[in-house]
């Protein structure tokens, strides 16, 4: 759930979803329309916690009198308006998103999206065995955390929530330019190298698993990675007065991961470096 | 911000070209040595952020002294500009021009886009890369606007000042010549020679081309110059702006937008300040217009875009060159300089009490720079991908704030406008499509230039004129992004309303003939790799949509009938979802060109 600041009331506007007529208050954007009309649209790059950036375009629904399709995510709803969710051609241009995205970058831990492959009869194989894909070596270079970019799907939203959104440390950007951009921290060089506080923010809000805990790439690796077998206990964090609340992920009674809640008023799901990875004095046992 | 700087450091070298142009550090909060007042106070905040739009010219500077940018020289520019390395790492790797590697301090930019293509630029490049020494690196560059005399070169050797040459057409000999020695290359030939009307007397825009001194404001005010701003003050902005929506000016940069809505809504924008942008990175393959009058007639240009302030109330503006055009530059330079001196520009344009100045902004070879979102974010320090619409620039452009973008030619048109009155300027052309236009002819024709005409003259008139020769198999109307048309239908009216009725477009004028000779699957290949090279990567359907077009290209450049079918079949269907699902106008059409050869010309047929 995301949180809903008190404010002043705001006016309702009246458009239609697929016919139906709706109302939601000024400034909701097309997605939160449809989300409270019950609409599923899927979604990849668009955060809870952060400013749509509407760089992959599986939302895209139809507006009446627009020329091209309009991002769901970003694009305020308007008086009037006439959207359309699942038009033939709507589902058309999510579907060929889909196929590109699965055929160039490695989709196996993202939530949803084997479910969307289904659902929009996407063929990712079709582009051919010889489809350029990233097929890079995951990056590990520190102990608490691993970039894996060959599944990264360039949303920006790791980007967003290290620079001026959330963390305002600006140490990773998007480098290059095309196919070949990525995902970078200054020069390219090693994370530990950088200006990189690893307050795992980044991780929070990736999308994929591009950016994951190194206890979680250990476990996938080893295969003894179950979610299934873990619990999720919501506790506040001790370091300091703040009050973070801290969702520790257990699997066989060893903390695996941290969490932070998205709507919690005074976080938003971010941490810092101790309340993100200073676990390991909990299990250690001596 | 918390700002994190690596230990490398910049040689005496970079440091003195980032120095040039921002000043010498007055701290050690932005770079010099530590003194003890730094102890006491921090520079920086609000102020040294403001500073960003500085990020690009700085990495022009860096890049025209050694070459390349070093980790060194890049974290000493983001320490003066108080600009996180990562970010500005970000935005010296988008840019063609630019190399974070070490690399010789020449670089020959050999064209190899459509134009070049058939006037043999792959033999020229395979030639220079055989006589060239390791001190010269040898790139494959899209165009680079110099299609009347392809094929083209263009040489850029570091150092300080940075030297240019541009060989064109371009031999093997010529072009090894210009970088190896750029100093003693010989001069370019004047721009009027890719005029060939030059010396019709019934040109409009382009009358002055070749006529006056491109270096004298007098001369230019001999000719005509400056009696438009003269009107324009006459008029009041409220009268310039009706005498241009009664033109029926629109945008002659391929979108095709009414001009006088355009000025009228930045007008009307309660926030300040507004800005004037001219578009001049004239990127498209086989465009060189713009570059025709920069280097023709610079006068013309600043007089518009001084008008376009006054009319919309912008005290500021912007002139967002292509990277690739040093002469243009030298001129444009050369012409403000004149112009502030002679109080045509600054605090009091005209003795009117209106005060208004042009800066000159280089590109750094980024197509996608010339989508106006993009070009806003470029000037700003950010990476030069487009924004999402809305919002739209006359409400939040450049800064954030109202602003008004043209290309060149949209903003000479405004003299003629001011000049003869918008009832003369609008009874010329069609109804709907009115004043003289611009077209860059190129390709297999005997006269390849500039040429302009009233709108609603044919294709084939205007083939004619040029001089198109036998065997003309397909013509390519509105360059890359444009479409092609087949080589009978020669009777298509050059107009906006008449291509859209043939299914085609205007685009920004161009014009390039193709005969029989040329390989047309090399084309479409060459199209698909120009923009799979140059999309900016930000969104999905364009970023892996034109890998995936050229990755189809390549798998049947040499089938056809049924052994083409499915990859063509995949073609409509990636085309059709880049079409309406990309963010920009580059990736929405990427796929027009090959669409247009598939089903007019059957390419694979």
């Amino acid at each position: 759930m995301s949180v809903v600041p008190l404010g002043v009331p705001r006016r309702l506007l009246e458009f239609t979803i697929d016919g139906e007529p709706v109302r939601a208050p000024e400034g909701s954007t097309i997605l939160d329309a449809c989300r409270s009309a019950g609409k599923d649209i899927p979604t990849l790059c668009e955060g809870d916690t952060l400013t749509p950036k509407n760089a992959c375009r599986v939302c895209v629904v139809e507006v009446e009198g627009a020329r091209t399709l309009v991002p769901a995510c970003s694009r305020k709803a308007e008086p009037g308006m006439e959207v359309r969710t699942d038009t033939e051609r709507a589902r058309h241009s999510r579907k060929i998103v889909l196929e590109l995205l699965a055929s160039s970058v490695d989709l196996s831990t993202t939530p949803r999206v084997a479910e969307w492959i289904k659902e929009y009869e996407a063929k990712p194989d079709r582009f051919g065995p010889d489809a350029a894909r990233l097929n890079e070596e995951p990056k590990v270079d520190n102990d608490l955390y691993v970039r894996d970019y060959d599944k990264c799907i360039l949303c920006y939203k790791c980007v967003d929530a290290c620079g001026e959104q959330w963390q305002n440390t600006f140490a990773i950007s998007v480098a290059g330019r095309g196919f070949d951009a990525r995902i970078a921290v200054e020069h390219d060089a090693p994370l530990t190298d950088s200006a990189c506080v690893y307050c795992g923010n980044c991780i929070e809000v990736c999308p994929t698993g591009a950016l994951s805990f190194k206890s979680e790439f250990d476990m996938r690796a080893a295969g003894t990675w179950d979610e299934s077998a873990q619990t999720e206990t919501t506790t506040v964090c001790a370091y300091c007065g703040v009050g973070c609340n801290l969702t520790l992920h257990v699997q066989d009674n060893e903390i695996v991961k941290v969490t932070s809640p998205h709507d919690n008023p005074v976080t938003h799901g971010n941490l810092c470096i101790k309340g993100r990875f200073g676990y390991q004095h909990v299990q250690n046992r001596g | 911000m918390d700002l994190h700087f690596g230990d490398s450091k910049p040689t005496d070298d970079e440091r003195a070209a980032v120095d040039a142009l921002l000043g010498p550090p007055e701290s050690s909060w932005e770079g010099a040595d530590r003194s003890d007042a730094d102890l006491r106070w921090a520079r920086g905040g609000r102020e040294a952020r403001d500073r960003r739009d500085l990020l690009l010219p700085g990495l022009h500077a860096i890049n025209d002294r050694v070459g390349w940018i070093s980790d060194g020289a890049l974290d000493y520019l983001c320490r003066r500009l108080t600009v996180p390395p990562a970010e500005a790492y970000g935005v010296a790797t988008f840019y063609a021009m630019f190399s974070v590697k070490p690399r010789p301090a020449t670089v020959l930019h050999v064209c190899t886009d459509l134009a070049c293509t058939a006037a043999g630029a792959s033999e020229l490049c395979a030639g220079i890369e055989g006589g060239l020494g390791p001190g010269v690196q040898v790139e494959r560059s899209p165009c680079l606007g110099l299609c009347e005399r392809a094929p083209a070169a263009l040489a850029i050797r570091a150092g300080d000042p940075v030297r240019t040459a541009v060989s064109a057409p371009a031999t093997v000999r010529e072009a090894v010549l210009a970088a190896t020695a750029p100093d003693s290359a010989p001069e370019e030939p004047p721009a009027a020679l890719a005029v060939p009307q030059a010396d019709s007397g019934d040109l409009i825009l382009l009358s002055r081309v070749g006529v006056v001194d491109p270096a004298s404001l007098d001369d230019y005010r001999a000719h005509g110059g400056y009696t438009a701003l003269r009107r324009a003050f006459e008029l009041g902005p409220a009268g310039v702006i009706r005498e241009v929506t009664d033109s029926g000016l629109v945008g002659r940069g391929g979108a095709a937008f009414p001009t006088g809505r355009k000025w009228q809504a930045t007008a009307s924008q309660p926030d300040h300040p507004h800005y004037v942008v001219c578009n001049a990175d004239e990127s498209e393959p086989g465009t060189f217009k713009d570059r025709v009058i920069m280097e023709g007639d610079p006068y013309a240009l600043i007089e518009s875009m001084t008008i376009a302030a006054y009319a919309t109330g912008a005290h500021q503006g912007y002139l967002y060159l292509r990277g690739e055009y040093p002469r243009a530059l030298r001129r444009l330079e050369h012409a403000l300089v004149q112009a502030r001196a002679r109080g045509l520009l600054g605090d009091d344009v005209l003795g009117q009490g209106y005060a208004f100045d042009i800066e000159i902004r280089r590109g750094a070879g980024a197509y996608i720079c010339g989508e106006e979102t993009a070009l806003f974010n470029s000037i700003e320090g950010y990476r030069g991908e487009p924004r999402s619409k809305p919002p739209f620039p006359v409400e939040k452009g450049l800064f954030g704030k109202p602003t008004v973008e043209n290309n060149v030619e949209t903003l000479v048109n405004v003299l003629p406008i001011l000049t003869m009155g918008a009832p003369a300027y609008a009874a010329i052309g069609t109804a709907r499509s009115t004043g003289p236009k611009l077209f860059c002819v190129s390709g297999t024709v005997d006269r390849p230039g500039i040429y302009e005409l009233p709108f609603g003259a044919t294709l084939g008139e205007l083939l004619e004129l040029a001089g198109v020769r036998d065997g003309l198999r397909a013509v390519l109307l509105g360059g890359a992004a444009g479409g092609f048309v087949r080589a009978d239908e020669m009777d298509i009216p050059l107009t906006f309303e008449g291509t859209r009725e043939a299914g085609t477009t205007l685009g920004s004028g161009v014009v390039m003939a193709f005969d029989d000779t040329v390989p047309l699957p090399r084309l479409l290949l060459r199209i698909a790799e120009f923009f799979r090279d140059e999309s900016c990567g930000q969104c999905v359907p364009c970023r892996v949509g034109t890998v995936r077009q050229e990755e189809a290209l390549h798998r049947i450049a040499e089938r056809t009938g049924a052994d083409a079918a499915d990859d063509i079949a995949l073609l409509r269907e990636v085309g059709r979802a880049m079409r309406d699902a990309s963010i920009c106008g580059l990736g929405q059409t990427a796929w027009n060109a090959v669409e247009s050869a598939i089903d007019r010309l059957g390419a694979y047929e």
